[in-house]
């Protein structure tokens, strides 16, 4: 039996080129802890990190964007997009308080029909249903009628928004129940973006589900001859990270005890810059939830860091957007280096 | 006679709308054989492949495979059967290490939860190592990404695909087009491997030397009919490339694509 050895004339590749995309972003946060650590004692004397109160807020301020951000990064992990996110919290968040309204608050919308004060699954159950809905058409378009998921999703983002707009014409909804406002409460929306987040990481890890996530990202015409059912799957994709904009929605609804129809507008641009600051490659196929994770942690250190040295939000934004920038610029230059070894 | 062939198409044809890509195509490959398939570009080569591994469904005509008649919906109908094919792209996801390819599509089930089941890692890893033996392939780092990979390494990982699954008949298209000398060579030394295994096998290409290294009969091409179908030991280069060309037509040819002018 002859044994023929792949290796013997391809050159060595060396360790380096496996590491790993996370890394960098964690390396990245590392920095921004630290700047803002020393920054903190010369101008306002006082520790950035070691205080606990701080980095409630932070990872509370970041969660309900760091929800929606562990839906696009599986939707971008399976080669797509998706635009839709922060307009499905709009339409969800609108949605849903009109039915957990209190009867506290005489004018609540369904008060006629007497819909006040309603057990808090009939909200929660609703909201999930609107997102629902948006996911499976954004699945259906993109999987089935084959528009790019660039477009179906901004057709999605407009008409959601225009959904949470014509609800009540633009005005928002208040006084929620005291079970309703629990979903936000405290540090409730960091237990369930972790919760998920744990979720979608094992998800993504060990199951059929990631497997081919990774799979139609990487080669979606090997995955077909595979006999992957694709458009199956990117419906499942695409609905899922309706869901869980849809989650958002509620998350935030709940904690800002009131509902509007501008709500999480240009937070599904967030999200994108999240996953990509963690190393999830826009071409598909590669990044993961760890490296989200830490896109989130990012963001919020850069959000409280700028209030804890009282500079101005305006420059909060030019750095956001020039560390995106830098980010995809570092690993469009590992990637280099890394096909250079090969060759 | 029967049992001793493994595949038989009967007037395959078929028509992507006007253009008649593959006409009234009889062939017949017998159990262990080692069958080249040769050609000019467009004469219907992979058009005859794409028939029978079910990636595309055929106009008219017949598919006789393992003594049934068969009709495929799809490239994994033609698997489940016993059918493994290498593809001229290789058909790899660059992003994913060895098991994972070698069973992509097939994965190995811990939990099953429908889409959601839990991987067999370690049962994959197991198959993908024993799979490697038979094949007698060696690659140095099995959770290497594809995309680490050199152009020889990943051909290896296709080639091995078709080992990993019990299998009746491996299709090959053009397995070396894209290899240097080294890799080419390490390619052939599988399929000889194969063949001392007893595999039948399909082999598309455009290497005259290989085909004459590997095959036991050439069967020509040429305008989506089969136009020769020639013993190795009674042929030589010069003659295939004369039907190739369509410098000489074949009486002996088996099937109406004989009668071509």
């Amino acid at each position: 039996m002859t044994t023929v050895t792949a290796s013997d004339e391809a050159p060595r590749i060396r360790r380096r080129g496996s590491w790993p995309a996370e890394l960098n972003a964690a390396l990245g946060l590392l920095v921004l802890c630290v700047l803002f650590e020393v920054l903190g004692w010369i101008f306002v004397k006082q520790s950035f990190l070691l205080n606990p109160l701080r980095l409630s807020i932070m990872i509370t301020q970041v969660a309900v964007v760091g929800i929606l951000a562990v839906g696009v990064t599986q939707v971008i992990i399976a080669g797509g997009i998706d635009l839709s996110g922060g307009s499905i919290i709009g339409a969800t968040s609108m949605i849903a308080m009109s039915f957990a309204q209190s009867s506290v608050f005489p004018r609540a919308i369904f008060a006629a029909q007497g819909w006040v004060d309603l057990p808090i699954w009939i909200p929660l159950a609703i909201g999930m249903a609107v997102a629902l809905a948006c996911g499976l058409i954004n699945g259906w378009l993109i999987a089935y009628i084959k528009i790019p998921p660039f477009i179906a999703t901004l057709g999605m983002m407009v008409t959601a928004r225009g959904i949470a707009l014509w609800y009540t014409e633009g005005k928002p909804i208040s006084f929620p129940t005291e079970s309703f406002k629990a979903v936000g409460d405290g540090l409730m929306p960091v237990w369930i973006f972790l919760a998920v987040a744990v979720m979608f990481w094992l998800l993504l890890r060990f199951t059929l589900y990631g497997k081919r996530t990774y799979a139609i990202g990487s080669n979606e015409a090997a995955a077909r001859m595979a006999g992957i059912n694709v458009e199956r799957h990117l419906m499942l994709v695409y609905t899922i990270a309706a869901l869980l904009a849809g989650l958002a929605g509620l998350v935030l609804t709940a904690r800002s005890q009131t509902a509007q129809a501008l709500f999480g507008t240009t937070n599904e641009l967030d999200a994108i810059a999240m996953a990509v600051i963690g190393g999830v490659s826009l071409s598909g196929g590669r990044g993961s939830i760890i490296g989200t994770a830490i896109g989130v942690l990012i963001f919020g250190v850069i959000f409280s860091g700028f209030i804890f040295l009282s500079v101005s939000a305006y420059y909060q934004n030019m750095v956001k957007g020039a560390i995106i920038v830098g980010a995809v610029a570092l690993d469009q230059w590992r990637q280099k280096r890394q096909a250079m070894e090969i060759l | 006679m029967a049992g001793d062939v493994i595949l038989k198409t009967v007037g395959l044809t078929k028509h992507y709308g006007g253009l008649h890509a593959l006409v009234e195509a009889d062939f017949e490959l017998r159990k262990g054989e080692h069958v080249a398939i040769m050609g000019d570009n467009g004469a219907g080569k992979s058009t005859f492949v794409r028939q029978i591994t079910g990636v595309d469904q055929r106009t008219s005509g017949s598919i006789i495979f393992d003594d049934k008649e068969v009709r495929f919906r799809g490239p994994l109908d033609a698997r489940d059967a016993g059918i493994e094919t290498v593809y001229q792209n290789l058909a790899l996801a660059d992003d994913l290490d060895v098991p994972s390819n070698l069973f992509l599509g097939r994965e190995k089930i811990l939990v099953n939860l429908g889409p959601f089941s839990i991987l067999d890692f370690r049962g994959m890893r197991q198959a993908t190592d024993a799979a490697l033996k038979r094949t007698a392939v060696k690659i140095p780092n099995l959770s290497n990404t594809i995309r680490n990979m050199s152009g020889g390494q990943r051909q290896c990982v296709a080639i091995a695909r078709t080992a990993t699954f019990p299998s009746k008949l491996i299709i090959m298209d053009e397995p070396t087009a894209a290899l240097g000398v080294q890799e080419t060579k390490q390619v052939e030394n599988i399929i000889r491997q194969l063949k001392t295994n007893g595999e039948p096998l399909i082999l598309i290409s455009h290497n005259m030397r290989q085909v004459f290294d590997l095959a036991d009969r050439i069967v020509v091409f040429r305008r989506g009919r089969i136009v020769a179908n020639l013993e190795k030991s009674k042929t030589h280069g010069e003659e295939v490339v004369a039907y190739i060309t369509g410098a000489k037509s074949a009486p002996k040819a088996n099937g109406p694509g004989a009668d071509l002018p």
